[in-house]
């Protein structure tokens, strides 16, 4: 029932409606007395509260949000902090990364607050049809890989080394793996190699596709409640770590190039720098929202702590970017144009 | 028992020429499938019985070569059963159904020639037709129905609504104006569907089978209804119906059609006076005769030892009405015309009609 | 002006199946096919894993790069072509004005004042109005009640979101179906070339289009309702067309020979005489469109949608359950309004009656206290905004919903995933792999061959035709491999929906206690969407084709069962009547009265088993059932994905293509025999 801020800030126009007063029947008269009487709120009285705050120069800035809880919590404060510092009208648009970027070209979208690598799209927008810009790292720190439930690390502490998965392969048999081991895929949004990996290091396992996030946490968290055997994608950040914090395989380490070509990949995956991308039109236009999103940095902690307030606290994104504001003022403070 | 006169000269002294006739027909196809067009023109094709054409060449003819012409307030009946291609015939002449070949002419206008735009014109005024299964629309009431043609004609609101209720009174449907069909008995539809058809005053009414839904009872008394319209109203009919006590009580002139081709075209009592084959013989042995049959048809020459001296009666009186005088007098009626004596009609030609009269029901 | 000809009488048609020759050829035919069969087995034993067109999930083919460059090329002209300049902007500007406009009216802030045109009392009322006016009280009640749960949820605003969105893209719907569909019914060709489209629409995912649409359309209100359109598009259009085709012959023609020209008689007959059908149209139309605005919210589309996937991210099972449960309740209340509407404009009122005459006034009173209740919720912010405070006590029930179905979902998979986890092998073991296995192991070349071979027996030389070409298609996708996985499940799948349907669905036909009390059940079956339940099904299952399977149970059985349930009770009473007097037992009624003569549903329900579970295929890449789900949902989240993506969601049109004609041509040919019986 709260009107979405964006809204609420927009200048109410001239037309000020006054509270009707009804002449109508006799019936809509008694209805509508009959109904006053319990005491009402206009809506005139109640709207006069929510003028806008800051100034008017930032203008509108449109913010993609990607489906993960840590981008949103990216989304959340750089929102916050340009609509209370800087007067900006925000609009936030759930969006998958594909079509965040396609925003980019139809103006839709002004910028992306954390982005995993993408070098396909970074190619075609901003190489090729250049229509996005990069706007520097958020601090934060992708890792990408195999992982375990903890109580699998704990009682065989030897199975973070892939050398030793072989010798754990029929445990981790399902009825999707056909005879081998089971490594559950599969989150669509992000590149794999695990086929050839699998292949290439010569691995007793089959790659099962889970087919999206929601799967893979669900059977993390069966695995780690029921103590059974799983191993699978992940990554980091993510805010199902801080419930269940999966301990991660050593795969072969990632050298410069050793994943150039796809089919043949032996080495663990590169650790990524997330990053942030503006539309180039947003980019030129001056508006302090810019300079706010390129400063905007943090660390994975920093993030993980909004992700749980969101993800396990309940809180809406606003209030938890609020919070971690308030209790941060030093970091927000040298973000700011 | 040779006919005096030939039965075909009385038919054709009915039939009206051409020129001054309601409908005329000439060499009349309407033939399904492919190559349908080239059927009437090759003569192969056209001795071909209906059940070889389907064979040879995969096409059905439902109306083969049928010419007739239907005077001006005449009521014309097309007979025969199902299959027969009668309601393709009457679905021809209003052009429901496009035919394949001839001429029909509408008091003397081309009816083929017409363009949609004429077409329409003469749907809406010049003719109209009556549906086996009614035809009316479910979700309009009684006179919203009847007045639908007028609707679709243009005709103002007003005067529409005093011509449909004109109409409703005229076909017995007062106090039901308001009723949906469903609320009414068949036989109550079906005046819906003759006063919606009468509404726009047209000088030619097509019935297709129009009481073959009724209950017996229900249609004896349609069949009065039409028998009192067209004495009031006098339009020309043409009436089509597989049921030969209705073709004898309404037709002046009956068309028997069988697979598509007329077996013969006459007067009631000259069918069953006069079969043209087995087929139509075999059709109308099972009708009580005496009701239909003249005395033109039963009489015989005098023989030499017949007194001449019984009272008269003209040869056109129905079997049935001459019964009592007949058998009242002790010598043969002779049947008389301008004067001329015809033949006579003694006891036994009476009681073999009456007697088989009794017999069928 | 074409006049309304009698169909020509078909020659005889120079059927084989001659009473006396169907019961000799069922055996043969039963035979030949486990020949066929066994024949296949033998083969697949022999050739096991050669030539069978595996690709693996990341690998592209030639074609899957040429549709790759394809959408480059669509994405990289957006802003120069003029077709985009001059048409397809145009269209979104309409669009976006239209749907806005709703969302004004209802759901977002407008005019300048923070809350909508039309509050909360306003919608409750006017739709409480219009449900009554144009159905009856009953739904009116069960519309208001309806309405105030979804606010008592918490979800007001995004329900009305949701409202608007469906309720545009319906309209939307109607101004471009009604008139297509009248057209395909007035004339044969082109209801032959609109089948495959709508056919095509039907079952092509969503996922496939809706990242191009954002091209064409950009993000938000237009994109979505565009990808509503296009999906619920079909069935107004089809069962318009079935509307106007089934007019009886004879009012046409009356109307006909009265001189009515094409549109005289369109309005006047055949229009007002199929509104009963087109009012069936209409009503699955909306429920069409209310499951695609849940998946639209992947391109932003506001409302429920929006709240289940976000929930989904955090696997939030409570909030989504309650985010589901409110379009179940939005749908239950658009179907029975619609179908009361549907009703009543197929039954005349009686006037005579009192309830009838009191009817116009009484509504008349209505109109006028909805109209104060717009004018009131315009002024007071107690009647704009859904209060979820009253007296100082919480009257929401959102969170005691979602609590709840947190708690539940809980237990159950607490207590039953040992049994689930169980079933799940055991069905996987013995039924799912060995199917799969024969489909996806044998050499590409047997499994055409077998299949042409057993759709030419169950449907004949025209099925066969279309297996054939259908199966060279799915080859020349690139995807065999994954079609013939999908289509293991698919099969399986259905088989579970026929199962269902014929057990629940003839105890429903013969109860009508048991059709009350299940058909709420199968209607939030059928709408709650899919993303809801993927949670605790994964949390029973895992993540494998096994709950992919279950999902699409979930959704495909509702509609078998209620077509088979329909079908039965339609089986005439007098036939039942008689069979019952000769003494035959209930179990006899059913298998020898009622099931034969409800052949043509039991046909129909698996034809729409068939499509409804294809169309959770991708749903199923989501939970494990990799495939061609799987694909298209990478496709839809990878753009070097996107060309298989668009492959694969191809290689679905075309299986339920042939699925969709095989199951036709078998019911046709069952038909006779049905009736034989």
């Amino acid at each position: 029932m709260i009107p979405a801020p964006a809204r609420r800030r927009r200048r109410r126009s001239r037309t000020r409606l006054r509270p009707v007063r009804l002449r109508g029947g006799a019936l809509t008269a008694a209805l509508a007395v009959g109904l006053a009487g319990c005491g009402g709120t206009t809506i005139e009285s109640a709207g006069s509260g929510s003028e806008p705050g800051g100034g008017s120069e930032c203008g509108q800035l449109d913010l993609a949000v990607n489906p993960w809880v840590g981008y949103e919590a990216n989304a959340a404060v750089v929102a916050e902090v340009a609509e209370t510092e800087l007067g900006c009208q925000v609009t936030k648009k759930d969006l998958k990364e594909e079509v965040s970027w396609q925003g980019f070209g139809t103006g839709e979208v002004d910028a992306i607050v954390e982005n995993w690598a993408h070098e396909d799209l970074k190619e075609q927008y901003v190489e090729e049809q250049k229509t996005a810009v990069e706007a520097g790292p958020t601090g934060g720190t992708g890792i990408i890989g195999w992982w375990v439930p903890p109580w699998l690390a704990r009682k065989h502490p030897d199975i973070t080394d892939w050398r030793n998965l072989n010798r754990y392969a029929p445990m981790f048999r399902t009825s999707e793996s056909g005879g081998k081991g089971q490594l559950l895929d599969g989150d669509p949004s992000f590149v794999t190699n695990d086929e050839a990996l699998v292949k290439n290091l010569g691995l007793d396992f089959e790659v099962v596709y889970a087919g999206s996030e929601a799967a893979l946490i669900t059977a993390f968290r069966k695995a780690e409640a029921e103590r059974t055997p799983l191993i699978g994608y992940f990554y980091a950040p993510q805010w199902f770590m801080s419930e269940v914090p999966l301990v991660k395989v050593d795969l072969p380490p990632h050298t410069e190039g050793c994943d150039a070509e796809p089919e043949k990949v032996a080495c663990d995956y590169p650790e990524y720098e997330l990053d942030k991308i503006m539309g180039r039109e947003f980019a030129e236009s001056g508006s302090p929202a810019v300079e706010l999103i390129r400063n905007f940095r943090w660390t994975n902690d920093d993030q993980n702590v909004v992700a749980r307030y969101i993800a396990e606290d309940k809180m809406s994104p606003e209030d938890a970017a609020k919070k971690w504001i308030a209790d941060n003022p030093e970091k927000v403070q040298a973000w700011l144009p | 028992m040779g006919a005096v006169t030939a039965p075909t000269a009385t038919a054709s002294a009915a039939a009206p020429s051409p020129a001054q006739a309601a409908v005329s027909v000439r060499g009349l196809w309407k033939v399904f499938g492919p190559g349908a067009r080239s059927v009437p023109t090759d003569p192969a094709a056209r001795a071909l019985s209906r059940r070889e054409l389907l064979e040879q060449r995969g096409c059905t003819a439902a109306v083969r070569d049928v010419g007739f012409d239907v005077a001006p307030g005449e009521v014309f009946v097309v007979m025969g059963l199902s299959g027969s291609g009668k309601s393709t015939l009457v679905r021809c002449l209003t052009r429901l159904v496009e035919p394949t070949a001839g001429q029909v002419l509408l008091e003397g206008e081309d009816l083929l020639a017409a363009d949609d735009r004429r077409l329409r014109e003469l749907r809406r005024h010049s003719f109209a037709m009556v549906f086996q299964h009614f035809g009316l629309l479910p979700h309009r009431r009684v006179l919203d129905n009847v007045s639908y043609g007028l609707e679709i004609a243009g005709t103002g609101k007003a005067q529409r609504r005093r011509r449909a209720q004109e109409v409703v009174d005229l076909v017995g449907l007062s106090g039901y104006e308001a009723a949906y069909p469903h609320q009414l008995s068949g036989g109550m539809q079906q005046r819906v569907g003759l006063a919606r058809a009468l509404a726009g005053d047209p000088g030619l009414l097509f019935l297709d089978e129009p009481f073959s839904a009724l209950d017996p009872l229900i249609r004896r008394e349609m069949q009065n209804e039409v028998v009192r319209l067209h004495r009031e109203v006098g339009t020309t009919m043409v009436f089509v119906t597989h049921d030969l006590r209705e073709a004898l009580r309404l037709g002046d002139r009956i068309l028997i059609m069988r697979d598509g081709r007329p077996v013969q075209c006459a007067p009631g009592d000259e069918l069953l006076g006069a079969p043209a084959d087995d087929y139509v013989r075999d059709f109308v042995r099972e009708v009580p005769r005496a009701g239909v049959l003249t005395l033109r048809w039963i009489m015989r020459p005098p023989a030499a030892d017949d007194p001449l001296d019984g009272p008269e009666l003209g040869p056109d009186v129905v079997v049935r009405e001459a019964t009592r005088a007949v058998l009242a007098a002790d010598r043969p009626v002779k049947v008389v015309a301008d004067g001329r004596l015809l033949g006579i009609v003694g006891h036994d030609e009476i009681l073999s009609i009456v007697a088989d009269a009794e017999q069928v029901g | 002006m074409a006049v309304a000809a009698p169909p020509a009488p078909s020659p005889p048609a120079p059927s084989p199946a001659t009473s006396s020759a169907v019961g000799r050829r069922r055996p043969r035919r039963a035979l030949l096919a486990v020949g066929v069969v066994g024949a296949w087995v033998l083969l697949w034993v022999l050739l096991q894993g050669r030539d069978t067109l595996f690709l693996s999930p990341a690998t592209l083919t030639p074609l899957h790069r040429r549709l790759n460059e394809l959408a480059d090329a669509v994405s990289a002209g957006r802003d120069s072509s003029p077709v985009f300049l001059y048409g397809v902007d145009l269209v979104r500007a309409g669009l976006d004005a239209f749907v806005g406009g709703v969302q004004d009216l209802l759901a977002r802030p407008s005019g300048g004042r923070p809350v909508p045109a039309v509050g909360w009392l306003g919608v409750v009322a006017v739709a409480t109005w219009l449900a009554t006016a144009l159905g009856n009280l009953r739904v009116g009640a069960l519309t208001a009640a309806g309405l105030v749960l979804l606010g008592l949820q918490g979800l007001w605003t995004e329900s009305m979101d949701t409202l608007a969105l469906t309720l545009s893209a319906v309209a939307l719907c109607l101004l471009i179906g009604v008139p297509l569909g009248v057209w395909a019914g007035l004339s044969p060709r082109v209801h032959r070339l609109l089948t495959p489209v709508l056919d095509f629409l039907q079952t092509m995912p969503t996922f496939v289009y809706l990242a191009p649409l954002t091209l064409f359309f950009l993000i938000g209100p237009a994109s979505a309702t565009v990808a509503t359109l296009l999906y619920a598009l079909p069935p107004v259009v089809r069962l318009t067309a079935h509307g106007v085709r089934s007019v009886p012959p004879s009012v046409v023609e009356a109307s006909t020979s009265l001189g009515a020209t094409g549109p005289q008689r369109l309005r006047g007959v055949l229009l007002p005489m199929s509104t009963r059908t087109i009012a069936l149209g209409v009503n699955q139309t909306i429920m069409a469109a209310l499951s695609m605005v849940t998946v639209a919210a992947l391109i932003d589309a506001p409302g429920l949608g929006r709240t289940v996937l976000k929930a989904l991210q955090t696997l939030d099972v409570g909030v989504a359950f309650n985010a589901g449960l409110a379009i179940v309740v939005l749908a239950i209340v658009l179907d029975r309004t619609t179908t009361a509407a549907s009703e009543r404009a197929q039954t005349r009122p009686d006037r005579s009656r009192r309830s009838a005459r009191l009817r116009r006034p009484a509504l008349l009173v209505g109109a006028v206290a909805a109209g104060a209740a717009v004018l009131l919720s315009r002024t007071y912010l107690w009647a704009a905004q859904f209060p979820s405070v009253v007296g100082g006590t919480d009257i929401g029930i959102g969170d005691d919903v979602a609590r709840t179905a947190d708690s539940v979902t809980g237990l159950v998979q607490e207590h039953l995933s040992g049994i689930t986890g169980g079933l799940k092998d055991a069905v996987t073991l013995f039924l799912l792999n060995p199917f799969e296995e024969l489909l996806t192991g044998s050499p590409w070349y047997v499994v055409l061959t077998a299949l042409v071979c057993l759709s030419a027996l169950a449907g004949g030389a025209r099925a066969a035709v279309t297996t054939a070409v259908g199966l060279a298609l799915v080859i020349g996708t690139g995807l065999w491999f994954d079609a013939m996985t999908t289509l293991a499940s698919t099969v399986l799948a259905t088989l579970v929906v026929m199962a269902l349907g014929l057990v629940v669905g003839v105890w429903m036909g013969r109860s009508r206690r048991a059709d009350a009390v299940l058909r709420p059940l199968l209607d939030a079956g059928q709408t709650l969407p899919a993303f809801v339940y993927l949670v605790p099904f994964l949390a029973l299952f895992g993540a494998s084709r096994f709950t992919a399977i279950t999902a699409a149970v979930v959704y495909a059985a509702p509609v078998a069962i209620k077509i088979v349930a329909d079908g039965i009770r339609s089986v005439p009473a007098t036939t039942v009547e008689a069979a019952t007097a000769l003494g035959s037992t209930r179990w006899q009624v059913v298998r020898a009265v009622q099931l034969p003569m409800a052949g043509r549903s039991l046909a129909l329900a698996a034809n729409q088993g068939v499509i409804f579970v294809l169309s959770m295929v991708v749903v199923g890449g989501l939970v494990g059932a990799g495939a061609l789900g799987y694909d298209v949902v990478a496709g839809f989240s990878q753009g070097e994905l996107y060309g298989k993506g668009l492959a694969a969601g191809a290689a679905i049109v075309l299986l339920g293509s042939v699925l969709d004609r095989v199951t036709q041509a078998a019911a046709r040919r069952a038909g006779p025999d049905a009736h034989a019986a």
